[in-house]
């Protein structure tokens, strides 16, 4: 029912296939401990950055992030950071939920997104993802945007990256199995 | 008479143009989507699983519907939204006019969406003063040029990049010229970027909407209709009420298989599931030094504007319903020859394009404007494998060819009442009755043979021909044989003689009871006799006696002109025949594909199901037919093997493809040490009569060439199908059947892959 290799899509290992999908797509992915989440954050913004709030505790944006934005600083703003509420490893997509803080804005209008999603938080299939915020949508009128790559367009007569939305995007994966040393560009697979 | 010649050679002309000034742009895309499509698909674990389920969602949706609008309406409005039931597009744009008044917008931000451009709103808006504006890239390069979508998904892929900056240059006159891809889309996006943030209406389409909590679910991949949402306090939605599906799970199976099926892309960049009025600030660039306010997601205003606008009477046609389970993903088109190669300028209606476009133009636009282009769909059933929901689109754009037959007043049906002994009424045009009834042609081509090959090769018959039956005089016609398979295998000695020789034939170990009735199809019986004196011999030889009795016609050739009620009559006559063969068993092999695709699926929709199932399920494709015997343990030995260096290169018969009868042929021939090479190419182009018609020769040519350019230089030519061995005949060395390679005792000399 589901993409391939769902067979083997159980614990950790949904955990690679969304690495390995995220970066097909054109996502890197960098897979980090909790404590070395902040950091890491914070070496990939490039400024100006916007951003909303982390849920997690101990992770924070860089220090220097806009988190009350203008239509101006958003229009202006390199990066934007934003929570991911999951991901779906057969696709490589990380869901996007839109809230009072704005994260749907400061994932969109920026030239790069990095979105921040929690390994639990990762399942294996389209049915699942589905499933696991059915109740939500029914529930607390949940929006959900599935994102997967950067935006691109193939309507000016070849494909390009970075069409209205971000040109680039990345993923930090806060996974507590995660090596100690294991940064940015290259997560556990490479 | 004239006035139909005149508008054949105008449809050529149009056709022609098209071409020139749009085929190859519209080729490339088409033809890299598709062949994304086979790739991203295969990539599924459970493609055809996927799929049922997809088809069961949709068919339960359109039985409920009633039921789940109202669920909708009450999901949405208990969150302070709106939902507005249109009648038609007159109503719905009133509405959304009525709206832009009220809310004093002067411009509104569109994503893409194709049920808007049914209803013409953007013209609708600009009469009230109101400025819509595209987003989407593509239909932005539309809106600039002032032209229709030619196609489902990707609206502008007729244009190349260099036509782009071409427009562009000249509309906006930049300071700099614009010429590569990046820089068109860096120049788009900042000017529809400013539009957005003038913007205080958002309008988009819906792909699915949910009906237990009220989620629009968006496929996209430039971000453009995330940004007219959150940019603007006032989201308006404007779909189809066959959008709905029950629940949010129920998204599961399109999501997975949208983009697949469309772009080849396993998917798109966004997927928003959007549950309006959504919890996002409004992004208000009116006041731009003014931090977001997060209490501006309680200003959002939402209006579902559902639109029925013919599909509720759709949905009571039992013919036209399953075009309600069409999801636009284009997949019809992209896997189309036809639209491969002329686009959806001259493959579409009003609104819609495509195999499927003749269902929605019929059903929200008309009959008449569904007649202009549904004549391009051959038939070829390609698109329905592609198809992710199932829909038999060659049936739709059979019955409504048929209604469209039907509409018309007759024309001088004194002139060929001797040609066309069928059962459809005045309104066929000429050119369809004389192709609906090849069988008199045939017998009487035959009978006369070949006084009739030489008088119709004349020229002052080929201009009758080309005048009164648009008849195109470049096409060679088939040469009927004086004496017929069914004559040559009864002065052979009939089944007596088969017996014997399948005897002989019979190999020691394999007990067979084996007994086949070969169906002498028309092309088989009258023209391309050999195919079936080998079908014989090789059948003898694996040791099953073969008999050929008198059968009619398949009712093929009415069918793919829309003479339904003369190909049921046919299927009626052929079921009589066939009936005390299947009583006793006996198998009925096929040689033409198209012929058995008759008896495998639209029998279905002309015979009561029992008889229809009892012919389906006995029927075999020849080289189906001889896998299973070898499969059985037959020696294969008895087969001709190559003499050369054994290459050959096959293009299976489209329908043959989409029963999945391609493989068999490619063992059987594999088996007997022949190095098969396979076409890519989706059909031949010739379709039956298709390329024999005017208005559609050049097209017809163009598609076949392109497929003869694939086989060349790859071995001896080899095709299953009737209408590809006279269209590869036309454009290089006649193909032969494979069977005819393989027959045993083929005679010294003839050549085979060398």
């Amino acid at each position: 029912m589901h993409a391939d290799q769902t067979a083997e899509a159980e614990g950790g290992s949904a955990i690679e296939r969304f690495c390995e999908r995220s970066r097909e797509v054109g996502v890197p992915v960098a897979r980090v401990s909790r404590e070395e989440a902040t950091d890491v954050i914070g070496e990939l913004a490039d400024p100006p950055v916007v951003a909303t709030p982390l849920p997690w505790e101990g992770i924070d944006s860089p220090e220097d992030a806009t988190t009350e934005p203008t239509p101006d600083d958003l229009e202006r703003a390199t990066t934007g950071v934003t929570p991911a509420v999951g991901a779906v490893a057969d696709y490589g997509s990380v869901l996007l939920r839109s809230d009072r803080a704005g994260s749907e804005p400061t994932s969109l209008f920026v030239d790069r997104h990095i979105a921040v999603l929690d390994a639990a938080d990762v399942v294996p299939d389209m049915g699942t993802a589905l499933a696991d915020h059915g109740d939500a949508f029914r529930e607390e009128s949940a929006s959900i945007v599935v994102a997967t790559g950067p935006s691109a367009t193939a309507d000016m007569g070849e494909l390009v990256v970075g069409a209205h939305g971000p040109r680039g995007v990345d993923v930090v994966l806060i996974d507590d199995d995660a090596d100690v040393g294991e940064t940015i560009d290259g997560g556990s697979d490479e | 008479m004239s006035s139909r010649s005149e508008s054949r050679r105008v449809k050529a002309a149009k056709i022609r143009a098209l071409m020139e000034s749009e085929g190859d742009a519209v080729r490339a895309n088409t033809e890299g989507f598709n062949q994304g499509r086979y790739e991203s698909v295969a990539r599924l674990e459970d493609y055809e699983g996927l799929k049922d389920e997809a088809r069961a969602i949709k068919e339960e949706a359109i039985e409920r519907l009633p039921e789940l609008i109202d669920a909708v309406r009450e999901t949405i409005e208990a969150r302070g939204g709106t939902v507005y039931i249109a009648e038609d597009a007159a109503d719905a744009n009133r509405y959304i006019a009525e709206l832009c008044a009220e809310q004093e917008t002067e411009t509104v931000v569109k994503s893409k969406s194709m049920t808007t451009e049914e209803i013409d709103v953007n013209d609708h808006l600009a009469e009230q003063g109101v400025n819509a504006v595209e987003t989407d890239l593509g239909e932005w390069v539309l809106q600039v040029a002032d032209e229709a979508p030619s196609h489902l998904v990707a609206p502008a892929l007729h244009k190349s990049k260099e036509g782009i900056a071409e427009l562009f240059n000249g509309v906006f006159d930049p300071d700099e010229s614009l010429e590569t891809a990046q820089e068109l889309t860096a120049f788009a996006r900042d000017r529809l970027g400013e539009e957005i943030a003038d913007a205080d209406v958002g309008m988009t389409g819906a792909n699915f909407i949910t009906a237990d909590s009220g989620t629009l679910a968006l496929v996209t991949s430039e971000g453009n209709a995330r940004k007219c949402v959150a940019a603007t306090d006032t989201h308006v939605a404007v779909a189809g009420v066959e959008k709905i599906v029950p629940s949010v799970e129920d998204l599961q199976p399109f999501v997975e298989l949208i983009g697949r099926s469309g772009t080849g892309q396993d998917l798109t960049s966004y997927v928003s599931l959007l549950t309006p009025p959504v919890e996002s600030p409004v992004v208000d660039h009116a006041s731009p030094e003014e931090p977001i306010d997060s209490e501006s997601a309680d200003d959002r205003e939402f209006h579902l504007v559902l639109i029925d606008n013919g599909r509720m009477a759709m949905r009571e046609d039992p013919e036209l319903k399953e075009t309600l389970y069409c999801i636009r993903c284009s997949a019809c088109a992209n896997t189309c020859a036809n639209f491969q190669h002329v686009g959806g300028h001259a493959f579409g209606g009003e609104t819609y394009t495509g195999g499927i476009a003749t269902g929605w133009e019929a059903g929200v636009h008309g009959q008449e404007s569904a007649a202009e282009f549904n004549d391009l769909c051959t038939g070829c059933s390609r698109c329905v494998e592609a198809c992710p929901v199932k829909i038999d689109i060659p049936w739709i754009n059979t019955v409504v060819r048929d209604r469209i037959n039907r509409g018309d007043d007759g024309e001088f049906d004194w002139l060929v009442e001797g040609l066309t002994p069928d059962a459809d009424p005045g309104g066929v045009s000429l050119q369809k009755r004389l192709f609906g009834n090849f069988e008199t042609l045939a017998r009487l081509g035959s009978a006369t043979a070949p006084v009739s090959n030489w008088l119709a090769g004349l020229g002052p018959t080929r201009e009758a021909m080309e005048r009164l039956f648009g008849v195109d005089s470049r096409r060679e016609l088939p040469a009927f044989r004086r004496e017929t398979l069914v004559d040559w295998f009864e002065k052979r000695g009939g089944v007596a003689t088969s017996e014997k020789r399948a005897q002989r034939g019979k190999s020691g170990e394999v007990e067979s009871t084996r007994e086949v009735v070969l169906y002498p199809d028309l092309y088989t019986n009258h023209v391309l006799v050999d195919r079936g004196k080998a079908a014989v011999r090789t059948l003898e030889a694996l040791g099953v006696p073969v008999r050929i009795p008198e059968i009619p016609s398949s009712g093929r050739a009415p069918l793919s002109q829309g003479m339904i009620a003369t190909a049921r009559e046919k299927a009626e006559a052929v079921a009589d025949a066939l009936a005390p063969h299947l009583i006793e068993e006996r198998d009925v092999v096929i040689i033409e594909p198209s012929d058995l695709a008759m008896f495998r699926g639209e029998y279905e929709k002309l015979l009561p199901e029992r008889t229809a199932d009892a012919i389906s399920a006995g029927s075999y494709e020849l080289l189906e037919y001889v896998y299973g015997l070898l499969e059985e343990g037959v020696d294969a030995g008895v087969l001709s093997g190559p003499r050369g260096d054994g290459d050959v290169a096959y293009h299976s018969h489209c329908q043959q493809r989409t029963m999945g009868l391609e493989a068999h042929t490619v063992a059987v021939l594999d088996r007997a040490g022949y190095d098969v090479t396979t076409s890519e190419a989706e059909c031949c182009g010739m379709a039956g009569s298709f390329g024999y018609k005017s208005q559609y020769y050049e097209l017809a040519v163009d598609i076949g060439e392109e497929l003869s350019g694939q086989l060349e230089g790859s071995g001896r030519v080899l095709t299953s199908g009737t209408s590809c061995t006279e269209q590869l005949g036309s454009l290089g060395d006649e193909p032969v059947h494979p069977i005819e390679l393989l027959a045993p005792g083929r005679p010294a000399g003839g050549d085979d892959g060398s």
